[in-house]
């Protein structure tokens, strides 16, 4: 038995016409030298004639090292212990075996313009199917009130609004104070320093506000949903739910939409207002102007009509968000690489179809809310 | 006398207040095929999660071919994780890459072989676990639970190692698979003097294979002996694994089928 530790380097020499091989011909032995080994077994390929009686060691890694050096042929002689004839036998009798060629289709490059495409339909329609599936499950559960997902719910609902707080007001803080500023060194040149108020007010209110918190909660809880779902896909734990007769939809994807329809409107009214706080703070700076006839003024120069856009704008993202980011959470493949893929188009599918939605708001309510 | 493989002096393992190992000591010397045997929930993935490394015990010393496990430089280390191939229990393979690539990436990061090389190799490993070819193109998604443990087996023995830890290799292979994975470690220890640690609760397997069985019971190794000898012991495990008569009946299988 040869000592586990112990390691013979392995070596290769010619006498009269016989290539000696002796020590270890083992993957750990060969591979800091590999280089130089096959170089010298190259020099050694016209000789016919082999002695491996002095191997200590051969694994399938030497074994196959030789035999591919051979050219896949067993040398005129060959002289080696039964052991190591074994090893050199299972190389033999791997024989040509190679990996298929995964096959190549004349027609690639149709395809390759192609799959984009029937890709886009085929989200769409899966989109549009989960959201039937929601309207479906809507009806049902309005039939049998005490299946409705309450518990999951209010999780949903804290993990998705109450803990956004802390970030969204700091963002929107900041936004308010630089909006606010910015704004400031213009207006005083033209001696309008007034308008503040109506810029910070109509901006954030009906346009910033809501953009805002969209683009954040999509990053923040649209990529935990997609990942969460994605990997319950991964570990199989849908399919679990599936044969207890559990719909997903009900007990997955129904409490996210819901808790994003809510948490959202929410959301965008408390962002809104620390960003007008901000606002406020840097006018007050800058021009001078107080609190109190800031928060006069505002509802005089903003019509409660855009407070009314901002709420429903915000559950019309929210609802966007859940659907886009669920809709990628199901289609993860139990594969990590799919997750990874299906989190970062879930997040820019999400941003960019807020951003859809926000212009479909913009031209549909032109006239609202608007002082002329 | 060479120092034994695997050595474990004094192992205590706590989970918060579970008390998993209180004390356990084994040996293991080169060459060897020892079965480790006890209850469900005994530990046993615990303990070979810490032969590798994976886990820290909470008090007492893991040692690999003769040196502490955690010995030596960083290469040195990398070295040492190179001689030991481990097979999980869940098989753990790279849910990313086909079942090629699985195999070819232990052995695309010794950064020192061809491509054809790796391809050889990883052909080798695939016959060897009675895969064909064709399945190297396969994901792990798509291949079934008994596939997946011989996929496993066949990247454990990817980098040609001297130790192997399996655990469970046999659950989920039918009959006719675990006699061909007992032919092939058979083999490979002929070839190689590979020692092996084996988890498992296939009687067939461990009558085949083992040159000792340790029994993991009561938080220790109750006894580390021949198969003859273990059956003997006085213990209510023992007994109720051992001496039924279904087990008595799978071991005798499992020693004819040699
Ligand atoms: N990370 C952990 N945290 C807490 N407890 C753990 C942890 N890992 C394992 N355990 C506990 O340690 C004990 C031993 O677990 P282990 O997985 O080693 O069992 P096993 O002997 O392999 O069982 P089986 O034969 O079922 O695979 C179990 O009681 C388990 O609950
Ligand atoms: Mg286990």
């Amino acid at each position: 038995m040869v000592a586990p530790d112990s390691l013979s380097m392995p070596e290769v020499s010619v006498a009269q016409g016989v290539v000696v091989l002796r020590g270890d011909w083992t993957l750990r032995a060969l591979s800091p030298q590999l280089a130089r080994m096959r170089r010298v077994l190259e020099q050694s390929r016209s000789v016919a004639s082999w002695d491996l009686g002095g191997v200590s060691r051969l694994d399938n890694f030497g074994a196959q090292l030789l035999w591919r050096h051979w050219r896949q042929t067993r040398p005129g002689q060959l002289r080696a212990a039964p052991e190591l004839l074994r090893v050199i036998d299972a190389a033999e009798a791997l024989g040509n075996a190679a990996l298929p060629a995964p096959p190549r289709h004349w027609l690639a490059p149709v395809h390759a313009l192609g799959d984009p495409l029937l890709a886009l339909v085929s989200h769409i329609v899966e989109l549009l199917r989960l959201v039937g599936q929601l309207g479906i499950d809507l009806a049902y559960l309005c039939v049998r009130p005490q299946l409705w997902p309450l518990r999951e719910f209010s999780a949903n609902l804290f993990k998705t609004g109450v803990r956004a707080m802390p970030v969204t007001a700091l963002v929107g803080f900041l936004i308010g104070v630089v909006l606010s500023y910015l704004s400031a060194l213009q207006l005083k040149a033209f001696g309008a320093d007034i308008f503040i108020v109506n810029i910070l007010g109509l901006g954030i209110i009906r346009e910033l506000g809501p953009v805002l918190v969209s683009v954040l909660v999509a990053g923040r809880s649209g990529s935990a949903m997609t990942a969460q779902l994605g990997v319950m896909r991964v570990t199989e734990e849908i399919d679990a739910l599936a044969t207890m007769g559990i719909s997903r939809h009900v007990r997955l994807v129904l409490p996210k939409v819901m808790a994003l329809a809510v948490a959202m409107p929410l959301l965008v009214l408390w962002a809104s207002g620390v960003a007008i706080l901000g606002g406020m703070v840097s006018a007050r700076l800058q021009l001078g102007i107080g609190f109190g006839f800031f928060l006069q003024t505002l509802p005089t120069v903003v019509p409660i009509a855009n407070l009314y856009i901002a709420i429903a704008k915000g559950a019309v993202f929210g609802v966007v968000i859940a659907l886009v980011a669920c809709h990628f959470g199901l289609r993860v493949k139990p594969n990590t690489e799919s997750l990874s893929a299906n989190t970062t188009a879930s997040v820019v599918s999400a941003i960019t179809a807020v951003i859809l939605m926000d212009a479909v708001f913009a031209i549909a309510t032109r006239h609202i809310g608007v002082p002329l | 006398m060479t120092a034994p493989v695997v050595e474990l002096a004094g192992i205590v393992t706590r989970f918060g207040k579970t008390v998993v190992h209180d004390g356990v000591d084994l040996a293991i010397p080169a060459g060897e095929v020892v079965t480790l045997v006890g209850g469900s929930g005994s530990g046993k993935t615990t303990l070979l999660r810490e032969i590798v490394g994976l886990l820290t015990p909470t008090a007492g010393e893991v040692r690999l071919f003769g040196e502490p496990l955690h010995s030596g430089s960083r290469a040195e280390q990398v070295r040492r994780r190179r001689r030991f191939g481990m097979l999980f229990q869940q098989g753990a393979l790279f849910s990313a890459f086909d079942v090629f690539d699985n195999i070819a990436f232990p052995l695309r990061e010794l950064r020192c072989l061809t491509a054809d090389e790796v391809h050889d190799a990883v052909m080798l490993k695939l016959a060897m676990v009675e895969l064909q070819p064709e399945h190297g193109l396969r994901m792990p998604a798509e291949l079934s639970g008994g596939m997946i443990k011989r996929v496993a087996l066949a990247r454990a023995l990817a980098l040609e190692p001297e130790l192997l830890l399996l655990d469970e290799p046999t659950a989920g292979l039918d009959p006719d698979r675990s006699a061909a994975f007992v032919r092939l470690i058979r083999a490979l220890q002929a070839q190689l003097g590979l020692t092996v640690v084996l988890v498992t609760h296939d009687l067939d397997t461990l009558a085949a294979l083992s040159s000792r069985v340790a029994v993991l019971a009561e938080r220790r190794i109750l006894a580390c002996d021949t198969l003859d000898r273990i059956i003997e012991l006085d213990h209510p495990f023992v007994e109720r694994f051992f001496r039924t008569e279904t087990s008595r009946r799978a071991m005798a299988r499992g020693l004819e089928s040699i």
